[in-house]
């Protein structure tokens, strides 16, 4: 049996079937207006940045804060939308508008407080990001943040903009 | 039998993609398959001082290895675990390897179809919530046969019907009880042409749960009690939203549980949830009130603490991060009852400002508190069958929780960064048991300073200093619970790749000095992309520990834990 399933993943490797393209969930914005996910990277005019946080979840809050120094020049040099997903369940959904408010984000926030859309996605823990280029494939993904790790982001934003 | 039967049809539904290869000259046509694998090894050495023991495995193992297909409107999928031996602080009955989830959806854009394992949620998860937390082995999956169907603009519909998972024996056990459950949600905006535009957005909701189980006969002095075989919940709930303004409210009931929670009473259960909240550019605030009473609802009215509960009631205060002001005294719900409210404010002087700096400094401030019920006891048959009346949703006599706490944060500079946070708690240690050591209110005060400094380009240096210092004991003359603790954290990181971090949490005011113990642990780590592996060594505490940015509930440890996580 071990050996059968094995047989199998190796033929669907082989077969290129391990690529990730953005699955359709839909979720609310912070205006109560429902989002699909594909959609929404369908509609997008360049690539697609999804940020998973959470409220409680400082090195989410440092990346993203991060990025919203920098997020005016990457969208005039790459096009990108940052779409930051919080998985704040409900002892935290309603915090998150407030906070990002208070910190001024440009980002579109999406919440996924049981987590359909970060399953779908593979996410293990946050922060998660992933990087979409226009076609709708994950070119691009880091597990973690820590400062500095924009440099490597700007690098893959760069080529996607070439 | 059944985990072969299981194995073969997940290896079916992975060689299915291959034929449609063949069939449809595209590749795109196959489908695509996602996954992500999650390997966790702890090594166990004895450490009578911290209370670590170790298992007659030796050694922990738990894995979890989920499988996504995807083509067009089908989804198919399963999580294969592992637990060889089970990792203290997870459920200690959780054994072998096997299948603990697998369903197959179809979606289409008026309904869809879930059968197998589902995870679902209504309103703000009151009255029905089936979720994971991996890192606390919780997982309440429901297995059966969900609809979703959405009919119109705005309007969606929910029915669902299952069992929820309870154990795992190589292959997934299932709890006793039915879940039978509808919800309907409308939202009148999109419902509605003439109030597509309005500027104000209200979305209401409405959801029945009830359950199963067989019922039986309880004595409770000369009486002899029937337990109903149905329960009953239903419940109500709006939000509104006009710019920055947010409201949110839910009122729920429950009848006919008599449980282990309450007692093996029959009084009606009840709920109240309203927050609000307002924010602009710079300044947010947010409110909440939360009023439960024997609301904790589950698939087996004879099980307690993380089994198969149905639904979810969330606590008061918010989840804490700093290694002291998260470990030592959490807050969870009181599930039998509780009435509590909090009030927060987050505000950003702004930039280039006199207090802002150059950069611009947050703050944020919270106000949290959880008492218990204003109620009266009964007595004689009433006080048998129904044990208390509730009075008001005014707090009782019990102070369960008073969370403040207060942070700044100011980026100085492009390569220096600094936080101070302030946390007192009063904390009822008979409410939320997390201590033996002592019964009663502990008072406690948290300092921590962060800083952060970019040394050089992809190279950087976090570092965490903490103090909590507990009142004094008005009876003893001595230190509350285990008294004062300090801690530090370094954590050195070149990124992308690599991650150093030294902890040491130190109990230098433990009125026993024979437990001023150091809890000293260090990790190392390598990141690629979706893929982690961290390997660390040390004492650990009983506590939720937290570190690079992931938490996990932990028993008093010492030993190497290796960690792998990965995304594909």
């Amino acid at each position: 049996m071990i050996r059968s399933l094995s047989l199998a993943f190796v033929l669907i490797w082989s077969f290129g079937l391990f690529s990730q393209d953005i699955p359709a969930i839909e979720l609310k914005d912070l205006s109560d207006m429902t989002v699909d996910t594909r959609a929404f990277v369908e509609d997008a005019e360049g690539p697609v940045l999804f940020c998973f946080w959470a409220t409680w979840c400082s090195p989410c809050k440092r990346e993203l804060n991060n990025y919203a120094d920098l997020y005016p020049d990457w969208q005039d040099e790459t096009g990108v939308e940052i779409v930051a997903v919080s998985i704040d369940d409900p002892r935290s959904m309603m915090r998150v508008k407030p906070y990002v408010n208070s910190v001024s984000w440009d980002y579109t926030i999406l919440l996924d407080p049981n987590k359909a859309f970060a399953r779908a996605m593979q996410v293990n823990n946050v922060p998660h990001t992933f990087l979409v280029d226009t076609s709708g494939e994950v070119v691009w993904q880091h597990n973690n943040y820590a400062d500095g790790d924009e440099d490597e982001l700007y690098e893959e934003l760069l080529k996607l903009a070439e | 039998m059944m985990q072969r039967a299981l194995l073969v049809a997940a290896m079916a539904a992975l060689l299915c993609p291959w034929h449609l290869v063949a069939q449809g000259n595209n590749a795109l046509d196959a489908g695509q398959i996602t996954g992500n694998v999650q390997l966790l090894f702890q090594t166990y050495q004895e450490d009578t001082l911290i209370g670590a023991q170790v298992p007659p495995s030796k050694t922990g193992f738990n894995a979890f290895g989920n499988l996504i297909y995807t083509r067009g409107n089908f989804s198919a999928g399963m999580r294969y675990e592992s637990y060889l031996d089970p990792i203290l602080g997870y459920p200690g009955r959780f054994r072998g390897s096997g299948v603990g989830y697998r369903y197959a959806n179809y979606s289409k854009e008026k309904f869809e179809i879930t059968l197998g394992n589902f995870y679902e949620q209504f309103g703000s998860g009151l009255l029905l919530r089936a979720y994971e937390e991996r890192q606390l082995g919780i997982d309440n999956a429901l297995d059966g046969f969900r609809i979703i169907l959405r009919p119109t603009d705005g309007i969606n519909l929910k029915g669902l019907v299952g069992k929820q998972r309870l154990d795992f024996d190589s292959g997934l056990i299932n709890g006793p009880g039915t879940i039978r459950a509808i919800d309907g949600e409308i939202n009148l905006n999109d419902a509605i042409d003439r109030l597509a535009s309005s500027g104000t957005r209200i979305t209401l909701g409405a959801s029945f749960v009830s359950r199963y189980q067989s019922g039986s006969t309880i004595s409770k002095d000369t009486l002899v009690l029937q337990l109903p075989n149905n329960v009953g919940s239903w419940g109500y709930r709006a939000q509104i939203q006009k710019g920055g303004f947010q409201l949110m409210g839910e009122y729920v009931r429950k009848i006919n549980d008599p449980n282990a929670d309450n007692g093996y009473t029959y009084g009606d259960g009840e709920g109240i949830l309203i927050n609000a909240g307002w924010s602009t550019k710079g300044l947010g605030i947010n409110v909440g009130f939360k009023g439960v009473d024997n609301m904790q609802f589950r698939s087996d009215r004879n099980l307690q603490l993380f089994d198969v509960p149905v639904n979810y009631i969330p606590a008061i205060t918010k989840q804490h991060t700093y290694n002291l002001a998260a470990t030592l005294y959490p807050y969870a719900t009181v599930v039998q009852g509780e009435v509590g409210w909090s009030a927060e404010v987050f505000y950003t002087i702004p930039r280039k400002s006199k207090l802002g700096g150059k950069y611009g400094t947050k703050i944020s401030f919270q106000y949290a508190t959880a008492s218990s019920l204003d109620t009266t006891n009964l007595t004689g048959v009433e006080g048998a069958v129904d044990g208390y009346v509730r009075n008001s949703w005014n707090a009782g006599s019990e102070l369960f929780i008073r969370d403040i706490n207060f942070d700044i944060s100011r980026k100085f500079s492009k390569n220096f960064k600094a936080k101070y946070a302030y946390f007192h708690f009063d904390f009822n240690t008979l409410a939320t048991p997390v201590t033996t050591d002592y019964k009663g209110i502990v008072n406690a005060n948290v300092h921590v300073l962060e800083t952060q400094v970019r040394i050089k380009k992809g190279h950087s240096l976090r570092t965490e200093l903490q103090t909590l210092v507990t009142g004094i004991d008005e009876k003893t003359g001595e230190k509350q619970d285990k008294g004062d603790w300090a801690t530090v954290l370094a954590e050195y990181t070149i990124s992308p790749h690599w991650f150093f971090s030294v902890l040491d949490q130190y109990n230098f005011g433990n009125p026993d000095p024979d437990q001023r113990v150091h809890y000293l642990y260090g990790t190392v780590g390598r990141i690629e992309g979706a893929h982690r592996l961290s390997i660390g060594y040390g004492k650990r505490r009983e506590g939720i520990f937290c570190i690079g940015g992931v938490c996990r509930a932990v028993p008093a440890s010492n030993g190497f834990e290796i960690t792998f996580t990965s995304s594909f």
